[in-house]
């Protein structure tokens, strides 16, 4: 299948100051692709540049199969969300939402139809005649979808399109979006902060740092065998645990040595990873430490630690305590019998086990 | 200790209080002492052009008029001589306005262009047309005069209204896009880019988008082009011919090309008509004017 949008070593400058560097991404028709990574790590200019807003510096850019690395905004069909919303402040929403159609001469009929239809889905239904000036920030916020959602381009590119909607509002919205992309099957770049959205929208995943992409991949790549520790630490909350540890071979497995505040070193052997450098670190996510007891299976090792916190959630009950010098979540379940300052019989589970390089933060296995 | 100072405390606060009173008073007298000092020349025009020859010969020159008349208007406007002819101002009237409608609505017009494009379309160089344009503001226009009336040669507009349209519009821009450059760039860009999404183009965003945001800076450019351009002498006695002179020009060779007794009541009724269109576009706009002053940016 020819790629939806293909990007070819995209580079993008402003002045002497790099932003994006060799940003290779392809994604085929109907993925989701989301865009995450901390404030300012170029997602927004990446977003500007697939939108032909920003001239690029370097490389090219496909979209349906036609490069469009010179091609203007309009011609590229694509519809954009802003982060900021970009609403025309004189004109009243449904001007706003049908302002696209009118341009390109779609007629009366037609619009009339779409704005109903987008209106309804987006509940925006009672503010159609006021000024952007007179709604609050969510509600900006689903008219600039709107306007949006009317089209029907190739692409649709969405930044932070919910970040200001209230909790119930943005399950419901990001349910409609993931609704929308099923029937659609339109293919969509997004960009958010919300690890939630990111796990439950995407088919593809892309973790940027510093204008230079960590990882591609599904989220459950992403989440399973994140790449380097900038991945590891970033996606997941709370975050995996990344223990110090001290590797040794011994017969057919691997003895793992972690520093525990009582009791000498803690000791796992892992039998799935032969090959592991003497220092390494131990990534491990808190769902994957479980009282002992509870977790079974083939690669579950348990062992003594002291408990220094326990935080009720609700649904589960975190703790921590101290391993490798780092404090360690586990995520227990809620009816956990831990006690601040008590040990307690924790299970491993070494199956979901990621290594890291401790110097170069990539992964090993 | 401070069983004394507590009354001392008190009456200092109280004098104070007595010392801001009268301070305000001061600053009010002093204002009205001003507000009177500007107003007076005004009061002098309007009674004089009210009053008959004789009167003003006998009377004093802040006195009310005895008997109103309005004689010196209905000379000033239809009779009085500039030179040889005794049209009085309305032919040169009807000359400063079909000069100054077209030269304000052009000069505002392009001024919003300029100032959408360098302010929304970042392009290379931007800046430096527009230091260019902000240098032409201060050029003083006596260094244009000779260069100007060469180019009017030149395309065949010499001491036509036409010329004089196309001078006050090329002077005129260096102002008019400042502000409007202003403004717009306080217009976050977003908005452009939503529209070029949109597929909207160059003119559409222009015309849809920022002239309807625009209202505030289009009263502030209309009252300060009109001014200029209505009140200019310079311009109009350097480019314009007999039949096709600006009201300023006809209202110098009024007041001064009178022999004999010298109509004060006729000089002063034309000075006022002269001015009055000015006067009626800041009293029509005028609130317009502060607030597009300090308009700042636009929200949502
Ligand atoms: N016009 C510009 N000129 C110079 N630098 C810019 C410009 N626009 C953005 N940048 C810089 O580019 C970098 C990336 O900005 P961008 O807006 O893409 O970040 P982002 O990943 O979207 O962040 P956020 O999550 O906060 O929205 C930032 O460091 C920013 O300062
Ligand atoms: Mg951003």
């Amino acid at each position: 299948m020819t790629p939806i949008l293909d990007i070819k070593n995209l580079c993008k400058s402003y002045g002497p100051v790099e932003i994006l560097k060799d940003i290779n991404v392809s994604i085929v028709p109907g993925d989701f692709l989301v865009l995450v990574g901390p404030s300012g790590c170029g997602k927004s200019t990446l977003l500007n540049c697939i939108a032909g807003l920003e001239p690029i510096s370097g490389g090219d850019l496909f979209i349906g199969g036609r490069n469009m690395t010179n091609v203007s905004p309009k011609d590229r069909d694509i519809a954009m969300v802003f982060q900021s919303y970009a609403l025309y402040p004189t004109m009243s929403v449904a001007k706003n939402i049908t302002f696209g159609m009118k341009v390109r001469g779609v007629d009366q009929a037609t619009q009339k139809a779409k704005l109903a239809e987008v209106s309804k889905q987006l509940q925006i239904e009672p503010l159609l005649n006021r000024r952007p000036g007179q709604l609050s920030g969510g509600q900006r916020q689903r008219v600039a979808m709107g306007r949006a959602l009317v089209r029907d381009p190739k692409l649709f590119l969405f930044d932070e399109p919910l970040s200001n909607l209230d909790a119930k509002l943005r399950v419901e919205m990001r349910t409609e979006i993931k609704r929308l992309h099923h029937d659609l099957g339109a293919s969509m770049v997004y960009v958010t902060h919300d690890q939630i959205e990111a796990m439950t929208l995407a088919s593809k995943i892309v973790v940027m740092k510093g204008g230079v992409i960590q990882q591609i991949g599904t989220p459950a790549e992403i989440y399973n065998r994140p790449q380097n520790l900038f991945v590891a630490d970033f996606m997941g909350s709370p975050a995996m645990n990344l223990i110090p540890a001290k590797a040794q071979k011994n017969g057919n497995g691997t003895k793992i040595k972690i520093d525990r505040e009582a009791g000498g070193p803690l000791v796992l052997t892992d039998t799935n990873n032969p090959d592991l450098p003497e220092d390494v670190i131990l990534g491990l996510r808190p769902e994957d430490i479980a009282e002992a007891g509870y977790r079974t299976g083939e690669h579950v090792q348990t062992a003594n630690c002291l408990v220094d916190i326990v935080e009720p959630a609700g649904a589960d009950t975190f703790v921590v305590s101290q391993l490798g010098g780092k404090e360690v979540t586990a995520r227990l379940h809620a009816e956990t019998k831990a006690t601040p300052g008590q040990p307690l019989e924790f299970a491993f589970d070494l199956g979901k086990v990621s290594y890291f390089e401790p110097e170069s933060g990539q992964r090993v296995s | 200790m401070t069983d004394y100072a507590a009354p001392s405390a008190y009456a200092s606060r109280q004098r104070s209080r007595t010392g801001q009173i009268a301070l305000r008073w001061l600053l009010y007298a002093l204002l009205c002492l001003f507000a009177l000092y500007y107003l007076m020349p005004l009061f002098v025009m309007v009674t004089t052009s009210l009053k008959s020859l004789e009167e003003i010969r006998t009377g004093s020159l802040v006195s009310l008029p005895r008997k109103v008349t309005f004689d010196a208007w209905a000379t000033a406007w239809s009779g009085a001589c500039t030179g040889i002819q005794c049209e009085g101002l309305r032919p040169y009237f009807l000359n400063s306005m079909m000069l100054a409608i077209p030269a304000v609505a052009l000069s505002t017009l392009f001024g919003a262009l300029n100032g959408y494009v360098i302010a929304q379309w970042r392009f290379k160089g931007a800046n430096l047309i527009f230091s260019l344009m902000l240098f032409g503001c201060f050029i003083p226009f006596q260094v244009v005069l000779l260069p100007m009336a060469r180019v009017l040669g030149m395309m065949g507009l010499a001491g036509t209204i036409p010329g004089l349209i196309f001078v006050h519009v090329i002077y005129g821009l260096g102002f008019t896009t400042l502000f409007f450059r202003n403004y717009y760039v306080s217009i976050p860009n977003e908005l452009v880019k939503a529209a070029k999404v949109d597929g909207a183009g160059f003119f559409r965003i222009f015309w849809s988008i920022f002239l309807p945001l625009s209202l505030p800076i289009i009263v502030v450019t209309v009252i300060w082009q009109f001014t200029q351009i209505w009140n200019d002498f310079l311009f109009g006695v350097s480019f314009s011919q007999a039949g096709t002179q600006p009201v300023t020009v006809a209202l110098n060779n009024i007041v001064n090309s009178t022999t004999g007794v010298k109509e004060y009541n006729v000089d002063m009724a034309a000075a006022i008509i002269a001015a009055l269109p000015t006067l009626l576009v800041y009293i029509v706009a005028g609130k317009y004017f502060i607030r597009g002053l300090t308009a700042g940016s636009v929200k949502g």
